[in-house]
């Protein structure tokens, strides 16, 4: 699952099985507002594979401590996310209801 | 956007960025030739050299993202997502395309069929026939599992139009939940089987699907009562049973839960200098869903406003002709999402979303325990 980083564990790709653009491109991102990455990017190789490559190239950390702290962020922002649209819908819900009461 | 000496531009305090590089960071400027500044600045440093920092901070994120629900039916959603990234959005909009899963028909065991719809045809008809149940409720049948209780839901049609009768349709609500599995027998056991024993079917239910609590007081259908099937003429008969299974939109399409999920960017109308009178008319007439108003300034004159731009479509006729790119200006808000989720209806859109989004948190947790 990595690959070419044996010697020089700053730079780093690594083969995600059975993920596409929906993960690697939401983890491009995460990574790419993280200081310590100089570079990153993604490719598929085949499209008929399910696979993708995610290149992270850091300052000095190791890019496996780097990527898996961007999947952490990423987590974290689904989790508000979530949370966001929840109170959203119960907002909208409750609204709705004292409007439907007001015209009754 | 006029060229300006940088020694004339005013000074910025610290910490921000100039008004122009800031315009050009949230909005996609929509000139009547192409949209510029379409692309949005992820990297960290971007900025590093106007010091501004550019890198993602949790809580800032937390701070400014807000959802505001606009409509919320039984099938279908419209919401906004104000302050997130567009690889974010497209994640969600794909995941629920293709990653949320739900229940559809999958075999077809066809026992007679002599109408004109060919079988394999029929079986494709039947298997786009959205079914209202929870597809949470079940689980995923593997290659080697036999067909049970847990992961197969049953459907029997058994429709003949009369000989001397008029022609029939045949609609969904034909479809009959057989609660206790399939009721066809698997050939090769009938001979060898003694009278006692239960005759094997082409399921193996340990117990009637009615008896499970959820599906009590909620028999399994499919969502519409209404969708026509097949026609039968005089004398013409279909007897099958449909297997519906779960699955996801990547594998096929009839598995998505959404008959579409999309969102657009909201449309952002400014006026760069007042436009009165004739001038006020004419914009408005020039805009075929109406973004603009006009408002009475006292003395008999007239200006236009800017009343609906969220209905703006970015025709950009508005724009067309003579100088009318030096009034107006057509944008679009970078990280203001009008998200828009309609539901084949087996669940609701609200819930879709939320299962979208775990569904993304738990491909970042497989992937952190793969990493360490």
């Amino acid at each position: 699952m990595e690959h070419g980083s044996s010697k020089d564990l700053t730079a780093s790709t690594f083969s995600l099985a059975d993920e596409d653009h929906t993960l690697a491109n939401s983890v491009r991102f995460t990574l790419n507002q993280d200081p310590r990455v100089t570079f990153c990017g993604y490719s598929i190789p085949h499209p008929s594979d399910a696979r993708v490559n995610i290149r992270v190239q850091t300052t000095g950390d190791p890019a496996k401590e780097v990527l898996k702290d961007a999947l952490q962020d990423l987590m974290i922002m689904c989790q508000h996310v979530r949370s966001t649209f929840d109170n959203a819908v119960a907002e909208f819900r409750t609204s709705k209801t004292v409007e439907d009461m007001k015209i009754k | 956007m006029p060229r300006v000496s940088a020694l004339d531009l005013p000074d910025v305090p610290k910490g921000h960025l100039p008004p122009h590089l800031e315009l050009q960071r949230t909005r996609v400027l929509c000139a009547s030739d192409a949209p510029t500044h379409t692309e949005t600045i992820q990297y960290s440093g971007a900025y590093a050299s106007v010091g501004v920092d550019n890198s993602l901070r949790l809580d800032q994120f937390c701070r400014d993202f807000r959802v505001e629900v606009i409509r919320l039916t039984e099938d279908d959603m419209e919401f906004d997502m104000v302050g997130i990234d567009p690889s974010l959005a497209n994640a969600f909009r794909r995941i629920l395309i293709a990653e949320v899963p739900t229940m559809a028909i999958e075999k077809v065991l066809i026992a007679n069929n002599t109408s004109v719809v060919q079988d394999e045809v029929l079986a494709h008809r039947l298997g786009l026939i959205p079914i209202k149940v929870d597809p949470r409720l079940f689980e995923y049948m593997s290659e080697n599992d036999t067909p049970n209780e847990k992961n197969t839901i049953v459907f029997k049609l058994h429709v003949k139009c009369k000989i001397k009768g008029p022609r029939l349709t045949v609609k969904s609500d034909e479809l009959k939940w057989l609660s206790n599995g399939s009721e066809l027998p698997l050939e090769m056991e009938s001979h060898t089987s003694d009278p006692a024993s239960k005759q094997k079917t082409y399921t193996a239910f340990t117990c009637s699907q009615v008896s499970l609590p959820e599906f009590s007081n909620n028999p399994i259908a499919p969502k519409h009562q209404d969708i026509i099937i097949a026609k039968l003429g005089p004398g013409q008969e279909i007897e099958l049973e449909a297997h519906a299974v779960k699955g996801m939109g990547k594998t096929h399409a009839k598995w998505s839960p959404v008959s579409t999920a999309w969102y657009r960017m909201l449309p952002e109308v400014v006026l760069l200098q007042e436009v009165e009178d004739e001038m006020a008319e004419e914009l408005v007439k020039k805009c075929p869903v109406n973004v603009f108003d006009i408002e009475d300034v006292g003395k008999g004159k007239k200006r236009a406003t800017v009343a609906r731009s969220r209905a703006c479509t970015l025709c950009r006729e508005c724009i067309r002709g003579e100088d009318w790119e030096k009034r107006v200006a057509l944008r679009r808000v970078k990280d203001h999402f009008i998200f828009t989720i309609e539901s084949t209806g087996a669940l609701p859109p609200e819930v879709l979303f939320t299962e979208a989004v775990k569904i993304l948190e738990d491909k970042c947790e497989r992937v952190i325990t793969e990493l360490s």
